[in-house]
């Protein structure tokens, strides 16, 4: 080995591995043989984790992800920011690894058309990209009307703040402007919604805001439900550290709001009397993002159907849709959902393109939520596929017991953050 | 002599590459994987939490395979992995131990 220096060895050892590679060595060759082109649409928890894991599963494939935004900023732990435990910074992550560690081609620039037979996304910028499957991961939007009085406009007033970024920094300024004894509204919509328990961890949220800074004031949870997610957990809990300081008003009782007033900041229920407010949070009723809409994959409720083991659309062949958008109950619609979607379906785009037979889905669901910065709650589930589509196994997941110790609450807690600082790394490094 | 020495090397190489590709590299596209690759959301991806959870990467799989087996019992205290274990069978778990005690 006289003439050999180390870097030659290195390098013969890379060639000898290049070499297995294309060989298609049975031991790695796994589905990195496949090849192909796989665009995805939205680089949130779904988009993001199917980009990381398809390139994970199958190197040989032309990977591109289509995201508006540069930074993504989280809906979860956006609550802790709104409560002052955290800044915006903490819940902004980036595409730089997806690009440099996964040779995802990330563009930042908007889909607007889908056309299905040709196989071609059409960008705002003008960019056409052919596609072999195409994921389409577009999160929500909303149905802006559905409560008279709220459209956007009326929303930089009474910010929604369901999606993470300048409406949470609106609804916390208007939070720290408030005066002592203020009333803070909370309008969570009819089910289905983006992350169920969310509305009442906000509550809960904002609560050890203003027991700090504003003692006197109040929370009314002007609910359209008559039960909401985690429901016995979190009404324990406001009763230990928010006493009398959050109302819960649900449908049957005068709940459920029909029209807002964003110049006298009154919200008008569908019966009973009008209520005003310093600060009003309203989270409107949802649908599938815009481009779900545009191409025709959503249905009348404005969700999308899918085949729930590959999430192929049941409109359109080799698009499939993920997360948020996407019909598949009895998961939430929620970040962890979404990202386990996502792995799914990276796994059966990688079997599809070479051409394997994708192993039997398994899904997870768990999502923490923070009643104090010392008390946490959970729900988990885990999920496979039946023989009408998704099932959760009996037995598994559920809730934290409600007559769990002190201690209990506090680990919650703790797990909350490094199920947070785990998700996102596991998503976006 | 030259080229047979070149001819060890690049064997010795590919033992060497053999044995150190697999690990961090291609995903694979099984069971065990499918199973596992939902852990990673919490536990971080192939087991390397950054922070309060429990880092499970580099575990062997007869760690993986108990601690899982005693969550699901209730002999190991928990909070939230009661709760998972329960949805994994005695196959399933030893497919996830096997998973993780070979990703690094």
């Amino acid at each position: 080995m006289n003439n050999l220096t180390r870097r030659n060895f290195v390098r013969l050892i890379g060639t000898a591995g290049a070499a297995y590679s294309v060989l298609g060595w049975p031991l790695i060759a796994q589905a990195g043989k496949s090849s192909g082109r796989v665009v995805i649409v939205g680089g949130g928890f779904g988009g993001a984790s199917c980009a990381k894991y398809l390139s994970r599963i199958a190197p040989g494939v032309e990977l591109t992800l289509v995201e508006r935004d540069t930074k993504f900023i989280t809906c979860p732990f956006s609550n802790a920011v709104l409560g002052g435990l955290y800044d915006i910074n903490f819940i902004t992550q980036s595409y730089g690894a997806l690009r440099t560690v996964y040779g995802v081609n990330v563009i930042h620039d908007s889909a607007t058309v889908i056309d299905p037979s040709a196989k071609k996304v059409f960008l705002a910028g003008g960019t056409a990209l052919e596609y072999d499957h195409l994921v389409v991961s577009p999160g929500i939007d909303f149905q802006w009307g559905a409560i008279e009085g709220y459209d956007q406009t009326a929303s930089e007033i009474i910010p929604h703040a369901w999606k993470a970024g300048p409406q949470t920094l609106l609804l916390r300024r208007q939070l720290e402007q408030m005066r002592d004894g203020g009333v803070v509204i909370i309008a969570p919509p009819k089910n289905p919604f983006r992350c169920p328990p969310g509305p009442y961890e906000r509550a809960s949220m904002i609560a050890h805001y203003l027991k700090q800074a504003k003692p006197k004031s109040k929370i009314l949870i002007y609910d359209a439900k008559n039960k909401f997610s985690k429901q016995p957990l979190f009404e324990l809990g406001w009763q230990k550290l928010y006493p009398g300081m959050i109302e819960w008003i649900k449908e049957s009782d005068g709940g459920d709001i029909e029209r807002v007033d964003a110049q006298t900041m009154t919200v008008y229920p569908t019966f009973g009397d009008p209520q005003k407010a310093d600060v009003i949070n309203l989270i409107p009723p949802q649908k599938a993002g815009a481009i779900a809409n545009a191409a025709g994959l959503s249905n009348d409720d404005g969700w999308c159907m899918v085949n729930q083991r590959t999430f192929e659309s049941s409109v359109h062949q080799n698009i499939h849709v993920i997360g948020d958008a996407a019909i598949a109950n009895p998961m939430p619609k929620s970040g962890f959902a979404a990202s386990s979607q996502g792995k799914v379906c990276a796994m059966a785009i990688a079997a599809s393109l070479s051409g394997q037979k994708m192993p039997d889905p398994s899904y997870v669901n768990t999502c923490y939520s923070l009643v104090g910065p010392e008390y946490g709650i959970s729900v988990a589930a885990v999920y496979r596929m039946g023989e009408e589509g998704i099932v959760s196994v009996k037995g598994a997941g559920g809730t934290s017991p409600a007559d769990a110790p002190d201690a209990f609450r506090k680990d919650e807690a703790r797990y909350a953050l490094g199920w947070y600082e785990s998700i996102t790394s596991d998503i976006w490094a | 002599m030259l080229t047979s020495i070149k001819i060890l090397v690049f064997m010795m190489a590919s033992l060497l590459s053999m044995w150190l590709l697999p690990a961090g590299h291609a995903e694979e596209l099984t069971r065990g994987a499918m199973l596992s690759v939902s852990c990673d959301g919490c536990h971080g991806t192939d087991g390397h939490s950054p922070g309060s959870i429990p880092d499970i990467s580099g575990k062997s799989a007869e760690y993986i395979r108990n601690a899982l087996e005693e969550f699901r019992s209730g002999e190991r205290e928990s909070t939230v992995m009661m709760r998972q274990a329960k949805g994994y069978t005695d196959e399933e778990m030893v497919l996830i131990a096997e998973y993780f005690a070979h990703r690094n």
